[in-house]
């Protein structure tokens, strides 16, 4: 038997182990990998190809800002870029006003209220595609249970063509969006108008306010975090929709519907323009922090919110 | 200012009584309290009064006016909340001038009534602040600045010291009660501690289990308590309570269940020959070289006064001495009842009964 060796292990562990930075890079490593592989790594890859003219089946070479120079001129892209703002804007306001309008509803002394709040989540439960399909049939140029309701009272001799006309079509889809997502905005701003004291709604009322200054000087003024959250995650939502569009319309009739996630898609996957599909779907980045930083600067962080000094 | 009047009022939740009927008049410029333990029914009837709890029968008046079918903001009422109710988005000044602004008073009317509140309690260097910004007794005082600013006909006030320390609530106290005594605005104050209402009150209501057990001057309601609950709830350490009946052949005499006999200074008739209370107060009890012997349990000394705790036949009894008083737990002491205070109650009523 040989002796064994002389070095004292150390009563804890390892040395490497004993080191804080070292120790905290490898327990962020995992996730940092997650993130690398499926966020960075294809976020990076779509800017790289936006700079390149590779098509399906053929590997492109760089040839820099060439695809936005030609989008700059293409008259379907920046349609594209109208509807997706006409489209954002118009579905938000509409979300909002509605959702908000639901939340308060939903916060009163209703019976059966857990049932009716359980309903109001069912839009957003349902898969899009599904609930898109079952617009389509809505939405139909011939049998449009819609169009249909209103022959039947009398008020229209023909049916709508909710999707071939562009006017139509734009309305059918938003409509479509704003119907699917108001359970995110109303459900989210219930939570928030819950964290309002009771005592606050009966102080004002003391105070002498009607429910309508309740509502202006009390309710809004506490929601408004809440709301700059919701709201910006229901426009980045929005501004990024692609299945609704791609079941109902697929950007038609003549790209009035054509949103720039519906195109780049278009543009990069059937068309075969990788290059400038992936420059499409850059074009919707600048916007897209546009509304981050507004909510983050406009609205999200107030003075009364942050603790005192003393 | 106005008074108040409750009228055979009552509260049911569902099916479940809360308020049982109560009548209390409460006189223009009277600071009363409403006390009781939880539960008994005195923030409800509170905020019946604010108009933020449904009446179920009876009337409540302010000034003359039956305020019954009221919106809370046609009460001309003020209330202050346990948990203050500041808007936290609002500053101090705005927090105050809230009512003011809803009324559509003019800018300079506000300025000038905000600056004489924050004046009378101290804020005036606070008023760009928020809530978040100010320690617990800061928005206390906010949260009166803007009941004051309104100049209301009765300012309620909803248990608006629990959320203080100890400390910041006895100083607290003597700012409301002079604040009274300055405005001489009805009120009415909702507390579960019986030493703020006998520190602060005109009146005090005591209520129990939705019904009003008595109404009276803090001093009337310590000396001549109407019966068990009061005599048991008011008064810090509790009235002493002993079971048992008078001597048949000596009145004067009370028997406690354990034989031990107590002195009476004059039984009332109604008192022969029934199950009785022996009530007696902790300070109605004199060291003496003789009386009853009585063996000591546990001492705690304050340094303004001693509490002790002795047996006194089978019976735990505290009493208060102002004096120090060197003894040790085991030993005996001699105590000399002090029998004009000693109360009777009748146990199966409850009531006290007079002399």
């Amino acid at each position: 038997m040989t002796t064994v060796p002389t070095t004292q292990p150390t009563a804890t562990s390892a040395p490497w182990l004993q080191n804080n930075n070292l120790l905290g890079f490898f327990f962020m490593l995992p996730a940092a990998v997650f993130l690398v592989c499926f966020l960075t790594y294809p976020l990076g890859l779509g800017v790289w190809l936006g700079f390149t003219d590779t098509r399906i089946g053929r590997d492109g070479v760089f040839i820099g800002l060439e695809n936005y120079v030609f989008l700059a001129g293409d008259k379907v892209f920046w349609l594209a870029v109208f509807n997706t703002l006409f489209y954002t804007l118009i579905a938000s306001i509409l979300k909002f006003a509605l959702g908000l309008w639901l939340a308060l509803l939903l916060n009163e002394n209703l019976p059966c209220k857990s049932f009716f709040r359980a309903i109001v989540l069912l839009p957003w439960v349902v898969p899009t595609v599904l609930s898109a399909l079952a617009f389509w049939w809505i939405f139909d140029s011939q049998f449009s249970i819609i169009s249909w309701s209103l022959m039947q009272l009398g008020l229209i001799d023909a049916p709508i063509n909710f999707l071939g006309d562009p006017t139509n079509a734009r309305m059918s889809v938003i409509a479509a969006n704003v119907w699917r997502g108001i359970p995110f905005v109303a459900i989210s701003l219930l939570a928030g108008l819950q964290t309002i004291p009771a005592s606050l709604q009966e102080a004002a009322s003391l105070d002498g306010a009607t429910n309508w200054q309740r509502f202006r000087y009390v309710t809004l003024p506490m929601l408004t975090p809440i709301i700059a959250v919701v709201m910006t995650f229901s426009v980045l939502f929005t501004f990024t929709d692609f299945q609704l569009i791609y079941v109902l319309t697929k950007g038609g009739p003549v790209n009035a519907t054509h949103l720039m996630a519906t195109l780049s898609f278009q543009r990069g996957i059937p068309g075969g323009q990788l290059g400038e599909g992936a420059a499409i779907a850059v074009a919707m980045i600048p916007f897209l922090l546009g509304a981050i930083m507004f909510s983050f600067f406009g609205l999200q962080r107030r003075k009364w919110q942050q603790g005192g000094q003393d | 200012m106005a008074g108040v009047d409750f009228v055979d009022v009552r509260k049911s939740f569902g099916a479940f009584p809360v308020i049982k009927g109560v009548d209390i008049q409460i006189e223009d410029g009277e600071f009363v309290i409403l006390v009781g333990p939880s539960g008994c029914g005195k923030s409800t009837l509170l905020r019946m009064l604010a108009g933020l709890e449904n009446i179920t029968a009876g009337e409540i008046r302010i000034g003359g006016r039956t305020v019954n079918a009221l919106p809370p903001k046609d009460r001309d009422i003020a209330m202050v909340f346990q948990n203050y109710a500041l808007y936290p988005h609002m500053t101090v000044a705005d927090n105050m001038a809230f009512s003011l602004m809803l009324n559509g008073s003019p800018k300079a009317e506000i300025d000038k009534r905000v600056n004489a509140a924050a004046d009378i309690l101290g804020l005036t260097k606070l008023l760009d602040r928020f809530p978040r910004q100010l320690s617990g007794g800061q928005r206390q005082r906010v949260a009166m600045g803007r009941a004051i600013v309104r100049d209301p006909q009765v300012f309620l006030f909803d248990e608006p010291l629990s959320n203080l320390d100890a400390k910041l609530r006895v100083a607290m106290r003597a700012e409301i009660k002079e604040l009274h005594q300055r405005l001489k605005t009805t009120t009415v104050y909702v507390t579960h501690d019986q030493i703020e209402a006998m520190t602060m009150a005109d009146k005090i209501v005591v209520m129990h289990d939705g019904v009003v057990e008595q109404v009276g001057a803090p001093l009337e309601l310590y000396d001549r308590p109407a019966n068990l609950f009061v005599a048991g709830f008011i008064g810090s350490p509790a009235m002493n309570m002993i079971r048992g009946r008078l001597d048949p052949g000596d009145p004067t005499r009370f028997v406690a269940t354990d034989g031990t006999t107590l002195p009476v200074h004059r039984p009332p008739a109604a008192a022969k020959g029934r199950d009785l209370v022996y009530g007696l107060r902790p300070e109605y009890m004199a060291l003496a070289g003789e009386g009853q012997p009585a063996e000591v349990v546990v001492i705690e000394p304050t340094g303004y006064e001693t509490q002790m705790i002795v047996r006194l036949g089978g019976t735990d009894v505290t009493c208060v001495f102002r004096e120090r008083v060197d003894v040790r737990p085991g030993e005996t002491i001699h105590l000399k009842i002090d029998a004009e205070h000693v109360h009777l109650f009748d146990v199966e009523s409850g009531s006290r009964l007079f002399d």
